[in-house]
């Protein structure tokens, strides 16, 4: 048990050391990481509780009749009920493992979007969407004849409920897939008056939630999110384990995503018939340890608890748009009220690889380019920008070696 | 950060800030384009003047427009033969960081082989430009 987990108060030197990773050094230089947003570092109890897994109790799920695939599977399916009351899923079932939150969006677009969405329905996104949650909507549009609309944001980058309600005003709005935070902006999505926005209109609404899962409490429940997707390697997590949360209703009428093992109850030449949902659409064998890993990601965050986390990162985020602001030449993309540890800049005369590249060879670790945001990039003029994401475990210093470093490269650009 | 200085050096922050090749000419007789999907980096490279002179328009990072304005100095005057064996020793030096004496000015960027992901940034305007002398045969 790490120490992080028995302190009360935000311990961020003992949150710290249970990160080995952050004890590196990059360049000779101490490593700061800033780029949380793309994928997060991991805990030491997440990679104890995966090790472990492989080296005591480890063999496929939901097949054996022997002692260790039994245990296997309990582990396994604990993690299912653990997620179901982490984002406070009505049931178990309602929680269905993929392999990040792009495969579940894809999988929302090819099971709902094929069977329930018909020719002629449209889908709604936003205009700060991350290509995961626009691309799998157009091969949708191409295939299927459904209708894409892009709902604008505000200067600010906050959702406009004005262009909003312009694109639901004609009734054939059946879907309203938008990001909980994002990636660029930062910007929370005022969910629950979004869902409600959905529902009075007869729509559904998926929440990419890769962002703002870290970052907050959800919960679906009170949200009244029809879908919920995220990654575990955001939440500190492993890769290639993801998460898709629908209603029950939703996923029992869904018909399976990929066919193979697991999610049959049975099989013949002539016709299969489909297991009940989570299993209907985890066909093969999933991710065992990844899994495993997901569960230890989410003991872990939930120890410290997301009050003493949310607490210090509007800490973090509130210094860092202050020291940003104060760089002459620096420009933070967005201004809305309720935004998180995601800030994407520009500085004149410099592009945004430079400055990653600058920022590197002092040790620091930040994201440049579009996001994976091209369309958003367009909307606020810019090709591309730099972008600083912080995590539970970034520190005040972090900050400030940052602000330092950009004034280095404004140095080397004078 | 000297290790970052010798990248960012005179020469390369001096083409970037002052850049002598750039804009698309009025006319032209060959054009070719690059982009790097990856940042949104974009260059259009243009051969005028019997292949006397080369221009880019270009929209990226200091790596980038120095390699394209060192390029448009180096490949004055070759045959697209010529340019392609350039191309290939530019190339085979930006992955290497070994300098090439044949190689001049373009030596300049050698120090991009230290950053994986910037090779690219130095090669892009040399795709372009190959793009471009394909237009020619």
């Amino acid at each position: 048990m790490s120490a992080a987990l028995k302190t009360e108060s935000f311990d961020i030197a003992a949150i710290r050391s249970d990160f080995p990773i952050l004890s590196q050094t990059v360049h000779g230089k101490k490593f700061v990481y800033l780029d949380s947003g793309a994928s997060a570092q991991k805990p030491r109890a997440v990679i104890d509780a995966m090790v472990n897994s492989m080296e005591t109790q480890y063999a496929n799920v939901h097949r054996g009749l022997h002692w260790m695939s039994e245990r296997t599977s309990d582990a396994y399916e604990a993690v299912r009920d653990k997620t179901a009351k982490f984002i406070n899923a009505a049931s178990r079932e309602e929680i269905v493992f993929t392999r990040n939150a792009t495969e579940s969006i894809n999988l929302i677009a090819h099971t709902y979007g094929r069977a329930i969405l018909q020719p002629g329905d449209a889908i709604v996104i936003s205009e700060m969407e991350h290509h995961a949650n626009i691309v799998p909507w157009q091969m949708l549009r191409d295939s299927h004849g459904v209708e894409l609309r892009v709902a604008k944001i505000t200067d600010s980058g906050e959702v406009d409920f004005a262009s909003l309600e312009e694109k639901f005003a004609d009734g054939k709005v059946k879907l309203l897939a938008i990001t909980h935070m994002s990636n660029v902006l930062g910007t929370y999505a005022p969910v629950e008056r979004l869902a409600k926005f959905a529902h009075a209109h007869h729509a559904k609404i998926l929440l990419d939630g890769s962002q703002a899962v870290v970052h907050r409490q959800v919960d679906v429940q009170a949200i009244d999110a029809d879908f919920y997707v995220f990654s575990g390697h955001k939440l500190y997590g492993p890769t290639g384990i993801g998460v898709l949360y629908a209603k029950r209703e939703l996923l029992d009428a869904m018909p399976p995503f990929l066919g193979g093992g697991d999610m049959i109850a049975s099989v013949s030449y002539e016709r299969s018939t489909w297991a009940k949902p989570p299993y209907r659409f985890e066909a093969g064998t999933p991710a065992i340890i990844e899994t495993i890993g997901l569960g230890a990601a989410i003991d872990y965050v939930e120890a410290i608890g997301f009050p003493a986390i949310a607490a210090h990162e509007r800490a973090l985020t509130d210094h860092a748009l202050a020291v940003l602001s104060n760089i002459e030449g620096l420009h933070i993309l967005g201004s809305a009220q309720d935004r998180g540890g995601v800030i994407s800049f520009t500085m004149d005369g410099v592009h945004a690889h430079d400055i990653a590249t600058l920022l590197d060879r002092q040790g620091i670790a930040v994201r440049a380019g579009h996001h994976c945001a091209e369309p958003l990039m367009g909307r606020l003029g810019v090709t591309s920008t730099a972008r600083a994401t912080f995590g539970l475990y970034t520190t005040m210093e972090e900050i400030d070696a940052l602000a330092t470093g950009l004034l280095r490269v404004k140095q080397v650009f004078a | 950060m000297s290790e970052t200085a010798e990248l960012y050096q005179t020469l390369i922050m001096d083409r970037t800030k002052n850049p002598r090749h750039a804009g698309k000419p009025a006319k032209f007789d060959l054009e070719g384009h690059g982009d790097n999907p990856m940042c949104g980096d974009r260059i259009h490279v243009y051969v005028a003047d019997n292949g006397t002179r080369v221009n880019h328009e270009s929209r990226g990072c200091a790596i980038m427009i120095a390699s394209a304005e060192l390029m448009a100095d180096a490949v004055v005057g070759l045959t697209p033969d010529e340019v392609t064996e350039r191309r290939m020793a530019f190339e085979a030096m930006v992955n290497s960081g070994t300098p090439n004496p044949a190689l001049g000015d373009l030596n300049a960027l050698s120090g991009v082989s230290e950053y994986r992901s910037r090779i690219r940034c130095a090669t892009l305007p040399w795709s372009a430009l190959a793009e471009a002398l394909e237009g020619a045969k």
